[in-house]
């Protein structure tokens, strides 16, 4: 015999764990603003505090974000080009249109891969370590150690990073861009038998300076999400080393997360 | 030259810190139940009781890691709650804290650790931040480490490093949580050996929260015993030995308090939710 209050009781758990996670994405984007504010109250007036932001913090973290990347980046965009380059022939071919290829190609890379890619690759490095180092530092009684030495944790672990990954992500989306290109035009001079510098050629009539702006500030966007993200999920941390994998693998799934979401309004705003 | 504390404080009181009325809560669950201590300056205040007794959030509150419900808290003089951002920064330099875990940063090595308080508060020169480091390191007998990460240390020289990073800007008051949790005897009474040199050599007033009964009784110049988030008894040690507080007796001579059982209500208890 159906029992309608079972069902009802089901329904009733189902929309309060949407509502739970309603409650909880809300109060992570609260947390995030307050985080993105504070920062710039400390990179504007710290030295007025007499608690500057450290440089070399900044720059510190820079090389670990961004140096230490561009090996996979590398890596990874011109694999990226090369295969949209042999997509691009593949199915143009069907047209006899090969030879536009470049043309697809090139704003593809510089608006889309170039950017997304290089966005997915440091949030899952350096997003997460992020969350990893924060996470540790708050259970580990750090984060308290600071607040009672009169350091403002703010200033001390989110500014830096924060900053790092707003420079890096972007510069190296550009060196995506370059070696993209390269690797796509290795496949498309092979192809169609025309020279790497008639293939630049068609590269730069096809792209306007909007279209690589346009990638790179996706890319800086993507760059501050993967931190604040990575910074939330690190400060929300409980229970000892498991709360800890929790919240770097949480902080990795949802910076991509909200990478792919970003770029798709920010694509349909600015496309259409 | 050095960070010499300043030493007058607005009023000539002889308490550093006077707590009153002090009533938290952690989400709705009634921690701290009025409590009323005072810690005068220059003695070592033990704060003991057993795991749960609401000790570490009394310690949490003087430091101003957390906000009271209700109730006040002054500490050189000043209101906790009412310190601006500049003040609290301030505040902060003038007490010490040393975590139980030690909460060295273990990006930095030791050094760097201890030098932390200078490099961000004082326009010192690293020569000068440097030989200070050195001095505080070698209070804590650790001499020589400072080029050692965190990873590297044992637990005893972690809880040294911490004081030696506690102490660096010469602070008025120092705070150590549990400092000879987890360490064998030799190590624990060698810490209290340091706390009580700190105290007569360089004059501090110091709060020691611990559920240690033998450092407890070493160290102390008084007790405040807390069970439950009420306090049983402040005094001095004679005075808390001979208190005649069935708690205070119980946690002395390490009795577990039995619960008196209805077996009715345990039954119940037990199949509470059964149909």
């Amino acid at each position: 015999m159906a029992r309608p209050e079972v069902h009802l009781n089901r329904l009733g758990n189902v929309l309060e764990s949407i509502g739970r996670g309603a409650a909880q994405l809300l109060e992570s984007v609260g947390i995030a603003a307050a985080f993105f504010s504070q920062s710039t109250y400390w990179l504007i007036m710290g030295h007025r505090r007499r608690q500057p932001v450290r440089l070399e913090s900044i720059v510190s973290e820079m090389m670990e974000t961004g140096v230490r990347a561009i090996p996979i980046v590398v890596v990874l965009c011109t694999t990226i080009g090369l295969m949209l380059a042999l997509q691009g022939i593949n199915a143009l071919e069907q047209f006899g249109a090969q030879q536009q290829v470049t043309f697809g190609v090139a704003l593809s890379i510089t608006r889309e891969f170039a950017p997304l890619v290089t966005g997915i690759v440091v949030a899952g490095r350096s997003g997460s370590a992020l969350a990893a180092r924060l996470g540790t530092m708050t259970i580990s009684n750090e984060v308290d150690a600071l607040q009672v030495m009169g350091i403002s944790p703010v200033r001390f672990l989110v500014v830096p990073p924060l900053c790092a990954m707003l420079i890096t992500v972007p510069c190296l989306a550009l060196m995506g861009d370059v070696v993209a290109l390269l690797g796509a035009g290795l496949y498309i001079t092979a192809d169609l038998n025309i020279s790497m510098s008639a293939y630049f050629d068609q590269v730069m009539r096809a792209l306007t300076v909007n279209d690589l702006v346009q990638g790179l500030v996706k890319a800086t966007l993507f760059g501050g999400l993967t931190a604040l993200v990575g910074i939330v999920n690190g400060a929300r941390v409980t229970g000892g080393a498991e709360g800890v994998g929790r919240v770097t693998t949480s902080a990795v799934v949802q910076s991509i997360a909200v990478i792919i979401l970003t770029d798709m309004i920010f694509t349909f705003v600015t496309t259409r | 030259m050095t960070t010499t504390p300043t030493t007058a404080t607005s009023e000539e009181s002889e308490n550093v810190i006077e707590v009153r009325d002090l009533v938290t809560h952690y989400g709705t669950r009634k921690i701290l139940k009025s409590i009323d201590v005072d810690v005068r300056k220059g003695e070592i205040m033990v704060v003991m009781g057993g795991s749960g007794s609401g000790k570490s959030t009394f310690l949490r509150h003087i430091i101003g890691l957390e906000r009271a419900t209700s109730g006040s808290i002054r500490v050189l003089g000043r209101e906790i709650a009412d310190m601006t951002g500049t003040e609290a920064t301030e505040f902060s330099r003038k007490i010490g804290v040393a975590f139980q875990g030690g909460a060295l940063f273990s990006s930095m090595s030791v050094g760097d650790n201890v030098m932390l308080p200078l490099r961000e508060h004082t326009k010192l020169d690293r020569m000068t931040m440097e030989i200070m480091m050195r001095m505080k390191l070698e209070v804590v007998s650790l001499t020589g480490f400072e080029d050692l990460m965190p990873a590297e240390l044992s637990g005893g020289m972690i809880k040294r490093a911490a004081f030696a990073r506690a102490i660096v800007t010469d602070p008025q008051i120092l705070f150590c949580d549990e400092p000879s949790a987890g360490l064998d005897p030799v190590v624990s009474s060698a810490l209290d050996e340091l706390i009580l040199r700190l105290r007569d050599a360089m004059g501090m007033t110091i709060v020691v929260v611990t559920h240690e009964l033998d450092s407890a009784f070493r160290i102390a110049d008084r007790i405040t015993v807390l069970d439950r988030g009420d306090i049983l008894i402040t005094g001095t040690v004679e005075e808390v030995k001979n208190c005649d507080h069935d708690r205070v007796q119980d946690l002395l001579n390490r009795r577990f308090e039995e619960e008196d059982l209805d077996p009715d209500a345990y039954l119940a208890r037990l199949t509470e939710g059964a149909p």
